[in-house]
């Protein structure tokens, strides 16, 4: 990645995404390689996982006082699993019986407990606080022989979809740091676009895994709910907080998932999915798919793409998957008009209780200004949660209130089961759907704080999979304005192979695009440097 | 003026009628907690019995504890209550120092058992029973404890009791008097016993109710305002607090006052009630459903499983005893008042065969050394044989029935064991004719002069003759026989006379 950010986008909004790829390869090789890869590579000693994890801390040194994509860190300790790995894969007789991940480095968001080692969720709230115990998916990750480098930052507690709502500042975006990640796991995001980590798990409640990985040029999946446990996942929306990964690309993703998902006794919500075969991805093929696209989702957003990128994304998505053999329709769904709201209500009604539970009392911040138990309570929330935190506590609080229970959160709950048939009846005639990720490009940091309300509808197309409990993946699909896009594909409870499938074969077509037919924007070139007429 | 006729009489008299509903909290007796695997130990050390689940740690989810969910559905059976095919649990939201989420995992809209009923027996001789009806039965977890040191000025918590598995049962108002709330709690302690789901000592706390009472003029179709009251440890305090709450509303309603609805609290050394909230600053619950434990389905096969463990319940043993047993009603209503007696009853029937002795030895002797020694029939240390074997051995003359009486002192107050004590205490009876007639040739050769004055007629000295043979076995010999050894001596040598 070039140092000067300006010579950096002109560079970038020439080359195509296989291209920018190269450039971040001629500055730490290693990291270049998908999780995938390197795996291999370390099984088959071509490459040392000290090697790997020396290669991702010097892109931490030099790339993190920029992006601050991570909460905390841990050099020595990872390079000394590293060497086991690396003495592992020596003392092997048989590399094939060696676990999946053997000494990849990877990152995990602050919110998914590691034992020993301080998990904030981005809160002053929980800022010294360090769990007695691990998450299920990261003690599985680390059972598949990954090595966890550090913990990303992220949105205080999942709320938020910047990374700027964190205790401990902002994330940046790594190819312009006057732009957002995304989130809330733009620190994983972050940390894995700028080779910080070869991939890395994130949350998704409203769409906090997929919509960074669009914005940051990377595959974001987020699994079918109860697939991956939440035991260790501190709790937002217990109803649809799902743990998943954010990668280089599809292949990972899988990997990862088959990694983290199954049911778990930690987590009575938990079902196993089936695994996803990574080999039957490679032969995937859109030919005679019937996809749909749900008009609702279609919607312009005025706030964050004023000039149009979804539209004309979709546009281009829609030619990409026609050309390719498959049919395309788009589908009426009125009820997704209300999927914000629906959203909303919901979550923030969990998230209020969820967060009860941070009192003062028994650990956490507390404030030392109270003089009886009510100021106590009063003070440290006050005191110990962010701005965006309170409001959700707040609109929670409103909605779950006697008054307002049945005209607000039972009616959400209805609304909820009516987008659940509605989408259960496309997904019985479409083989998925697909929309865009998010509106526009990464915006302007500090541009979301300007109106929240237009901060929240722009989740509008990542909340459906969220309140539905289904599988959707981000997806790369070329460049706008100078920075990644992504298109979302919807899959059907337990679709995860569907929507991986046509994934990688999107990545596929988009590698080997040399002229950049599908990638490229060409209006946004000339609006931008004007070099090509 | 009995018990009844002062109550018929009161009631005459009584201008109001008190309306009582109860909230009836009992504590499972599941070896771990209901959304974790920590111990329900009471008394444990102070947050000794915590994990991350119980003590709300970030990231910690509840899994529901199936063996709650059964004792649930088991109670529920028993009280008559439909099964919720669909059950859910709720969350309740509040915030206290003991409840280290932030909320009660309760169950408000789809509770496991609904609409149930028990009958409570007569309190008064010759009435029928009668119906009060159940409103619902729900699952809860239980909050931690604080600690006052007033010494120390501070609070301090601890978090063991969370998660012990609670049951809130909710009666309709059917109550109209302190008798029959208490008449309704030995009925549903007995019961719930007996199917074995929790201890139900209210000294520990196992066993909590909540009284929501109101008064109306007689004759008054409308509903008063009722209050809550909370902290009543005993039967006696929820006795003693309907009077005074009922006199006390009364009082208000007649002087053309309004009775606030609220909660209070009563004080048991004070024997009065002390309002604790009024409804306006009760706390707002914001109830909605758990999303992190999954509907509970419970399927025909499996309530029909579930009623086959169910054991024979109080009421039926009690119309069993009757029916079957032939015992008067009253007994059979005193055998079956508390599950330690109903065992010990059934146990001794068992080996002795005679369920009328059974009866009497407990309803009189039994009974005696209960209420001399001020004993809970919980806390008896008399072996389950140990009654049985007594009346065996009495009834089959290897002792005397004084003896016996010993015995079973022995037994209730010591934990004795009927047959090393009476050898112990050389209480055996001498049955062996061989022996006796010994016994008998030997009294009669040292007595020449009785024996021949009762060959000559003097049929009386037979008694004197008995009594010097009773007393050369030092008491030991069996009556009966002895007399029998006797008379058949006696009747040989009159013959040969």
């Amino acid at each position: 990645m070039a140092e000067d950010p300006d010579k950096m986008k002109v560079e970038q909004s020439d080359m195509s995404i296989t291209e920018d790829r190269d450039v971040k390869m001629s500055q730490a090789p290693i990291m270049a390689l998908s999780a995938y890869e390197l795996a291999q590579k370390i099984r088959e000693q071509k490459v040392t996982s000290e090697e790997a994890v020396s290669a991702v801390l010097k892109n931490i040194d030099e790339h993190e006082c920029d992006v601050h994509a991570y909460l905390s860190f841990w050099k020595e300790e990872a390079l000394a699993q590293a060497r086991k790995c690396d003495e592992m894969v020596r003392e092997s007789t048989d590399v094939s019986t060696l676990p999946p991940l053997l000494g990849v480095p990877v990152a995990i968001k602050d919110n998914l407990l590691l034992r020993g080692k301080r998990s904030t969720c981005g809160s002053k709230m929980l800022k010294d606080y360090i769990p007695p115990f691990s998450a299920t998916c990261v003690e599985k990750l680390v059972a598949a022989g990954a090595i966890v480098i550090g913990k990303t930052n992220m949105d205080e507690f999942g709320m938020g979809a910047s990374t700027e709502h964190s205790y401990f500042g902002a994330t940046r975006h790594p190819e312009d740091p006057d732009r957002v990640p995304g989130g809330s796991s733009g620190g994983s995001a972050a940390a894995v676009a700028y080779g910080g980590a070869s991939a890395a798990l994130g949350t998704d409640t409203g769409g906090s895994i997929r919509q960074p990985a669009a914005f940051c040029g990377l595959v974001g999946l987020r699994p079918t709910y109860g697939s991956v446990s939440r035991h260790g996942l501190v709790a937002f929306a217990s109803s649809m907080d799902t743990a998943g990964p954010i990668t280089r690309g599809s292949v990972d993703a899988a990997m990862l998932f088959n990694i983290v998902n199954g049911a778990d006794p930690k987590d009575q919500t938990s079902i196993s999915a089936p695994k996803v075969d990574i080999s039957a991805m490679e032969n995937y093929d859109v030919k005679g798919k019937l996809i749909g696209i749900p008009k609702q989702l279609l919607r312009e957003d005025t706030s964050y793409d004023r000039s149009g990128v979804s539209s004309r994304t979709m546009n281009r998505a829609r030619e990409f998957f026609v050309k390719n053999g498959a049919k395309v329709e788009e589908i009426d769904m009125p009820i997704l008009d209300f999927a914000v709201a629906i959203y909303y209500i919901l979550s923030s009604a969990e998230a209020s209780s969820n967060l009860s539970r941070y009192d003062g009392i028994r650990y956490g911040y507390r404030s030392g200004q109270a003089s009886d138990i009510s100021e106590l309570y009063t003070k440290t929330r006050s005191e110990g949660f962010g701005k965006e935190v309170k409001r959700r506590i707040l609109l929670g609080n409103y909605v779950l209130s006697s008054e307002h229970f049945d005209d607000c959160y039972r009616q959400a709950e209805r609304a909820r089961n009516m987008v659940k048939k509605a989408f259960d009846e496309a997904f019985s005639k479409y083989d998925f759907l697909l929309c865009p990720t998010a509106p526009g490009v990464a915006p302007k940091q500090g541009e979301i704080d300007k109106d929240p309300l237009a901060a929240y509808i722009a989740d509008l197309c990542t909340v459906p999979a969220s309140l539905l409990g289904t599988p959707a993946i981000s997806v790369p699909f070329g460049r706008a304005e100078g920075l990644p896009v992504g298109i979302q594909l919807m899959g059907p409870r337990f679709g995860e192979q569907e929507i991986l499938g046509a994934a990688r074969f999107v990545e596929k077509a988009l590698a080997s695009d040399i002229d950049g037919d599908i990638s490229f924007e060409t209006q946004t070139m000339n609006q931008k440097g004007g070099t090509d007429s | 003026m009995s018990d009844a006729e002062s109550r018929a009489r009161s009631t005459e008299t009584r201008p109001f009628e008190t309306i009582v509903g109860l909230e009836v909290h009992v504590e499972l007796k599941t070896e771990s907690k209901i959304f974790c695997s920590c111990p329900t130990t009471f008394g444990a050390p102070p947050n000794a019995h915590i994990c991350e689940v119980c003590a709300g740690l970030p990231g910690a989810l509840p899994r529901l504890n199936r063996k709650v969910l059964d004792y649930a559905i088991l109670t529920s059976l028993a009280l008559n209550c439909e099964i919720t095919r669909r059950s859910r649990f709720d969350r309740k939201n509040y915030f206290y120092p003991d409840l280290p989420k932030g909320y009660q995992i309760s169950q408000l809209y789809a509770p496991i058992g609904r609409n149930g009923y028990v009958d409570i027996e007569p309190v008064e001789e010759g009435a029928s029973s009668k119906r009060i009806r159940i409103h619902e039965l729900h699952m809860e977890d239980d909050a931690g404890k604080l600690i006052h040191d007033e010494a120390g000025n501070c609070t301090m918590i601890d978090l063991s009791r969370c998660g012990v598995p609670l049951l809130e049962i909710v009666t309709e108002p059917d109550f109209r008097s302190a008798e029959e709330v208490t008449a309704f709690l030995q009925t549903l302690r007995t019961m719930l016993k007996f199917i074995g789901v929790s201890d139900c000592k209210m000294q520990e706390g196992s066993l909590r109710v909540d009284v929501n009472l109101s008064v109306r003029a007689s004759g008054e179709e409308k509903l008063g305002t009722r209050t809550e009251m909370k902290n009543l440890s005993s039967f006696r305090a929820v006795s003693k607090a309907i009077g005074y709450e009922s006199a006390r509303q009364w009082e208000i309603v007649r002087n053309s006052g309004t009775i606030d609805r609220e909660t209070r609290r009563w004080d048991e050394e004070k024997e009065q009630s002390f309002s604790m909230r009024k409804k306006e600053d009760a706390a707002e619950y914001k109830y909605f459903p758990e999303p992190d434990i999954p509907t509970i389905v419970t399927t025909d096969k499996k309530i029909d499983e579930l009623r086959s463990f169910l054991p024979e319940l109080p009421q039926a043993k009690r119309r069993r005893y009757i029916g079957e047993l032939g015992l008067p009603g009253y007994d059979a209503g005193i055998l079956t008042a508390n599950k330690e007696i109903t065992e010990l009853f059934e146990r001794t029937n068992e080996i002795c065969g005679d369920a009328k002795e059974a009866s009497n030895w407990i309803m009189g002797d039994l009974m005696k050394l209960l209420n001399d020694s001020g004993t809970d029939p919980e806390r008896m240390e008399i072996r389950e044989d140990s009654l049985g074997e007594i009346i065996v051995m009495v009834k089959e003359g290897k002792v005397s029935r004084a003896s016996g009486k010993e015995l079973l002192r022995a037994a209730f107050a010591e934990g004795a064991i009927p047959y090393e004590y009476a050898d112990r205490h050389d209480m055996w009876l001498i049955l062996d004719p061989k022996v006796l007639e010994e016994v008998v040739s030997k009294v009669l050769s040292e007595n020449e002069k009785a024996l021949s004055e009762y060959l000559a007629g003097k049929e009386k000295n037979f008694q004197f003759l008995l009594g010097q043979a009773m007393r050369a076995t030092a008491g030991k010999a069996d009556p009966a026989a002895l007399r029998a050894a006797l008379e058949e001596k006696l009747a040989e040598m009159k013959k040969e006379y």
